[in-house]
């Protein structure tokens, strides 16, 4: 099986509102793909539509091969694992209760689910109540219920809400090591800082519209943003000359010593040539536009009308 | 099945454990008692004084409090975890809806019984420790109590679930709850009296044994007020019931079928409701 989820063209309505308009989401082994969007963008809905939880009004969901609102979709739920958006357990039951209660409902003994209280750094606070469980601490309890039955697909919804760096960090750590063993993971976030470096693809959602798919490099390319360059030396005179101002590059001085210039991509390697010819310059700085700018480029387009794409 | 089991047994050491079993079983043990034992001071004696006044009296009880403890005990069951969010976790297993909806009315079906069991048969004990159980029948008329009180248990629990499965919020399925009590264990018996009394006599036998069926509450009246033990005190309903032509296999089978039909009607508004 090479897709561990395929949504395609997923229409979803509740009532007049049209949660989805034609989704297309699709995951393979061994990927994490990153579901951005603001809130309201339609992450959840598509995670309940990936789960079953939703039967969309046209268009179609595979998971692990499965109709996920069918008999078979439910055994294929075994495989899969799902941490909510501000998940919240029986504040009556202690963590290991909660954990060993999740495990038996998914046919795993319970020594696992106490191997994953100590792997999450909850072994000691295992025997107490939930209620008196701090946020990060559920939300960890959260993640350890999703690594029950090491899944085939990972569905996390907002998983660094409430998290501490490092906490973040040992999230990223385990997603890098269930992709490394095979596993697909669908990482759903409107938080985009630090989150590049650890995804392989990105879907950007809005209006319950993939707005652009694809990796880095590839939503640059259709992007077409201009590259960052910033340029540090001494000289009298910037050095402007020969790089064609106004043909793809727009200047800013700082101050005396310093100039940032907004590169177009194809004129990016002349630009830099030339800077680097420049005895003055003592410094370049190169920076692609990161998740954030492309996100509100993206994100910019949908707000500028449908026929915007074309830009 | 192993998921069955397991969503049953937490349904059931929760409810041990928040005491609710207990006090229910307590509370249940202790009404009886005071009921069997200072039931007949209206006739100037106290004591256990007959085996069908005591039986009545029981069954008179059962019928207010059971419906409203099941009632009380299942309105959580499906809204309850929507609200708290765990459904949306639940539902992300490889569990189906009947399946939890199957589990949790098991979990706490046992535990209704067990509550029913011991606060009545707690209650049977003591009474036979003073010697009442020399009255013949004194057991198969208390296991039958206890029996069709469970099933009577069990029809409002399967009603709580049907409520719980298609509200919106708690606060919604507990008004739901309480006006389901009230109609049918206090109001429908009083109209249909009435009716009776107004009609003269010129409602057909089979309209109203079909009206004494259509509510569990009354179908576990007739069960237990029409029974042989309770030929000798009588009262309202029950004397009307005794003409009835509704066998105790019959009434068995309707309260059983009403568990049914309401536990059907739960999964079809839990199938139906959005997560």
């Amino acid at each position: 099986m090479s897709e561990l989820l395929a949504i395609r063209g997923a229409e979803v309505r509740f009532g007049p509102v049209a949660a989805l308009r034609g989704l297309d989401l699709s995951v393979r082994a061994g990927e994490v793909v990153g579901l951005l969007g603001h809130n309201g963008a339609g992450k959840t809905t598509t995670m309940k539509l990936a789960l079953g939880l939703l039967r969309p009004q046209s268009g179609s969901v595979r998971l692990l091969g499965a109709d996920p609102a069918g008999p078979e979709g439910c055994r294929a739920r075994a495989r899969v694992g799902f941490l909510p958006e501000n998940v919240s357990f029986y504040e009556m039951l202690t963590g290991r209760e909660v954990l060993r209660y999740l495990a038996r409902l998914k046919g795993r003994p319970a020594a696992e689910a106490d191997r994953l209280l100590e792997q999450m750094g909850l072994a000691h606070a295992a025997d107490r109540r939930v209620r008196t469980w701090s946020k990060g601490m559920r939300q960890r309890l959260g993640l350890a219920q999703a690594l029950l039955g090491r899944p085939a697909l990972l569905l996390l919804d907002e998983p660094t809400v409430g998290l501490d760096p490092m906490a973040t960090a040992e999230l990223y750590a385990t997603i890098g090591r269930l992709r490394a063993a095979g596993a697909g993971v669908v990482l759903c976030s409107h938080v985009l800082a630090g989150i590049e470096r650890h995804i392989d693809r990105c879907v950007i959602v809005g209006h319950g519209r993939v707005l652009a798919a694809g990796t880095l490099e590839e939503l640059r390319a259709r992007a077409r943003l201009p590259i960052r360059v910033r340029v540090r030396g001494r000289w009298s005179e910037p050095p402007l000359q020969g790089l064609g101002e106004g043909e793809g590059v727009v200047a800013r001085r700082i101050n005396g010593h310093q100039l940032e210039l907004d590169v177009a991509p194809e004129r990016k390697l002349a630009v830099l040539r030339a800077l680097a010819s420049e005895p003055g310059v003592e410094d370049l700085d190169v920076r692609p536009p990161g998740l954030e700018t492309l996100y509100a480029h993206f994100d910019a387009m949908l707000h500028r009308g449908p026929h915007g794409e074309g830009a | 099945m192993r998921a069955l089991a397991a969503i049953a047994a937490k349904e059931l050491r929760d409810g041990l454990r928040n005491r609710w079993a207990l006090s229910i079983a307590l509370g249940l043990a202790v009404l009886a008692l005071v009921i069997a034992w200072f039931g007949p001071a209206a006739s100037g004696k106290v004591g256990f004084a007959s085996l069908g006044a005591t039986v009545v009296s029981l069954a008179s009880l059962a019928v207010f409090l059971v419906p409203l403890v099941a009632l009380l005990l299942g309105y959580e069951a499906v809204v309850g975890e929507a609200e708290r969010g765990t459904l949306l976790l639940l539902l992300a297993y490889p569990v189906s809806r009947g399946l939890l909806l199957a589990g949790k009315f098991a979990g706490h079906a046992l535990l209704l019984a067990a509550a029913v069991a011991v606060g009545l048969g707690g209650a049977a004990l003591a009474l036979a420790a003073t010697g009442a159980a020399e009255a013949e029948g004194f057991w198969p008329a208390f296991a039958r109590l206890v029996g069709s009180t469970v099933l009577l248990g069990w029809a409002f629990l399967a009603l709580a679930y049907a409520l719980s499965a298609g509200a919106r919020e708690k606060g919604r399925a507990a008004a739901l709850a309480l006006a389901a009590w009230l109609g049918l264990v206090l109001v429908y018996d009083l109209v249909l009296l009435g009716a009776l009394v107004a009609a003269a006599g010129r409602i057909p036998a089979w309209l109203f044994e079909a009206l004494l069926v259509a509510n569990p509450a009354d179908a576990f009246r007739v069960l237990n007020l029409g029974g042989e033990a309770a030929k000798e005190a009588l009262g309202g309903l029950g004397g009307v019931a005794r003409g009835a032509a509704l066998s105790p296999a019959l009434l068995v089978a309707v309260l059983l079928a009403w568990t049914a039909l309401l536990l059907g009607l739960a999964f079809w508004r839990f199938v139906r409701r959005p997560v």
